[in-house]
C-alpha cells in the first residue's frame, strides 16, 4: 500500500526555502516523515540551497566579513564535545512533527465535536494559515467547505474518496480555489486527516452537510 | 565534520568557521537582515553546527547544504517568530555509518550542482538565489522552474534506502 498522492514541487520548494506559512510547513514535514520519495525530493532542493550558500564566497567579501573576535566569541560558547546523537522517537499513529503540535499521540488530541460525529482540533500555528486535525467517522462526508485559498489535506488514518480519486494513509490532496468536491470517508475505518488552509477561517462553513454514505468497493 | 563530531576538534571547527561564517552572514544579509543581526545569527548558526554535528549525514547532504538548513531555520526564527515543523529525524546511529562510496558520490553530485548553478543564465540564477534567500512567497516560487537538479535526488533516494535497511536490521 504505497503513497500515490505526493507534495507539489512548489510546496517542497517553499518548504526548502523556508517561506511557507507554518501550517503548510506542518503538512509538508508530516508527509515527508511518511514518504521517502518526497524526503529525497526535499533534500535535493535543499542541496540547491547549499549551492547558493557556497556561492556566497564568490561575492566581494565587504559586507559579509565577520567582525574581529567572532571566532573567539563562538569558541567560548562551545561545549567540550558536540551532543551525542539522540535515540529516535518511537513511532505512533501521528508522525513526529504532528506529535510536537498535539503534545502527544492521537490519544492526546483535544477533539471538539462539530456535528454528525465529525470532530476537529485546531493546532497552534501562526495566523498566516491554519491547521487542524479532522476526525471523520467511517462512511461520513467531510465537512462542507469552500476552497477560497489553497487547502492541503493529508490522510493519517483510514481513507477518503472524492469524485475522481481515493486518498489513503500518507496521501496528500492539494486543492486550490477551483476544486469543488465532496470527499467521503471510506466505510472500513474512521478517517483522521491533517488539513491546512490559507483562506480566512469561516467556522459556519465547517458544519457537516447531510450526505448519504457513499459505498465503494 | 567527522573530526568535529568524534574528537571535538576545535582546529577543524575554526577552519569550518572561516569558510562558512561569512557565507552565512552574506546569505542572511541578502535575505534582508541588518548586518549586526546577521553577524549574531551567523555566530549562532556556527554554534549549532558544533552542537548538532552528530546529526549530519554526509551520504545525503554536503556540509554546505546542512549549514544552509540551519541558517534557514534561524532566519525563520528571527524574521517570522514562527516554529519550524521538521520531518522526523532519520540518521545513522553510533552503531553504523554510511558507506564511504555513498559519501563520495554525494560530494561529487553536490559539486556538479554548484557548477550547474554557476553556468545558468544570470537572470535564472538570480531568481533561484532570491527564492533561497527567502525573498519569494511560495506562490511566486511556483513559477521558478528549470532547477538544475540533475541526478542528486536519485543519489539521496538510494542513501535513504540504505539507511532504512540499516535501521531495520
Ligand atoms: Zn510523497
Amino acid at each position: 500500500m504505497g503513497i500515490k498522492h505526493h507534495l507539489t514541487e512548489s510546496l517542497l520548494m517553499g518548504y526548502a526555502a523556508g517561506t511557507l506559512p507554518e501550517a503548510f510547513s506542518l503538512v509538508v514535514a508530516t508527509h515527508v516523515s511518511m514518504c521517502d520519495d518526497c524526503r529525497a525530493r526535499l533534500e535535493a532542493l535543499e542541496s540547491l540551497g547549499g549551492a547558493v550558500l557556497e556561492a556566497q564566497g564568490m561575492e566581494a567579501a565587504g559586507i559579509s566579513a565577520m567582525e574581529a573576535g567572532a571566532l573567539d566569541a563562538v569558541l567560548a560558547r562551545l561545549d567540550a564535545t558536540p551532543e551525542p546523537r539522540l535515540a529516535r522517537a518511537a513511532s505512533g499513529t501521528l508522525p513526529g512533527p504532528l506529535r510536537d503540535y498535539v503534545g502527544g499521540d492521537v490519544e492526546a488530541v483535544r477533539w471538539r465535536p462539530v456535528g454528525m460525529g465529525v470532530k476537529q482540533a485546531i493546532l497552534p500555528t501562526s495566523k498566516s494559515a491554519s491547521a487542524r486535525l479532522l476526525y471523520i467517522p467511517a462512511g461520513a462526508a467531510m465537512p462542507d467547505h469552500g476552497h477560497r485559498g489553497m487547502e492541503l489535506t493529508l490522510v493519517l488514518q483510514g481513507a477518503f474518496t472524492d469524485e475522481d480519486d481515493r486518498f489513503g494513509p500518507g496521501d496528500v490532496e492539494v486543492a486550490d480555489e477551483e476544486l469543488n468536491h465532496t470527499p467521503v470517508a471510506d466505510i472500513g475505518e474512521d478517517c483522521i486527516c491533517l488539513a491546512a488552509t490559507d483562506a480566512p477561517l469561516r467556522f459556519n462553513a465547517w458544519l457537516p452537510r447531510l450526505a448519504q454514505p457513499f459505498f465503494k468497493i | 565534520m567527522r573530526a568535529i563530531r568524534d574528537d571535538g576538534d576545535r582546529a577543524a571547527f575554526a577552519a569550518l568557521f572561516a569558510h562558512f561564517a561569512p557565507r552565512v552572514k552574506a546569505f542572511l544579509i541578502k535575505g534582508g537582515a541588518e548586518p549586526a543581526v546577521a553577524e549574531d545569527c551567523a555566530q549562532d548558526v556556527l554554534v549549532t553546527v558544533w552542537r548538532k554535528a552528530a546529526m549530519y549525514d554526509p551520504s545525503r547532504a554536503s556540509v554546505a547544504t546542512w549549514i544552509f538548513t540551519i541558517a534557514r531555520n534561524r532566519r525563520i526564527d528571527i524574521a517570522r517568530k514562527e516554529r519550524r515543523p521538521e520531518p522526523e529525524d532519520l540518521g545513522w546511529g553510533p552503531e553504523a555509518e554510511p558507506e564511504a562510496d555513498d559519501v563520495l558520490e554525494l560530494q561529487q553530485e553536490s559539486e556538479k550542482l554548484g557548477r550547474a548553478m554557476a553556468a545558468l543564465p544570470e537572470k535564472q540564477r538570480r531568481l533561484i538565489e532570491q527564492a533561497y534567500f527567502g525573498d519569494l512567497s511560495h506562490r511566486e516560487i511556483a513559477d521558478a522552474t528549470g532547477l538544475p537538479l540533475g541526478t542528486i535526488k536519485s543519489r539521496i533516494r538510494l542513501a535513504l534506502d540504505r539507511l532504512r535497511h540499516a535501521m531495520g536490521s
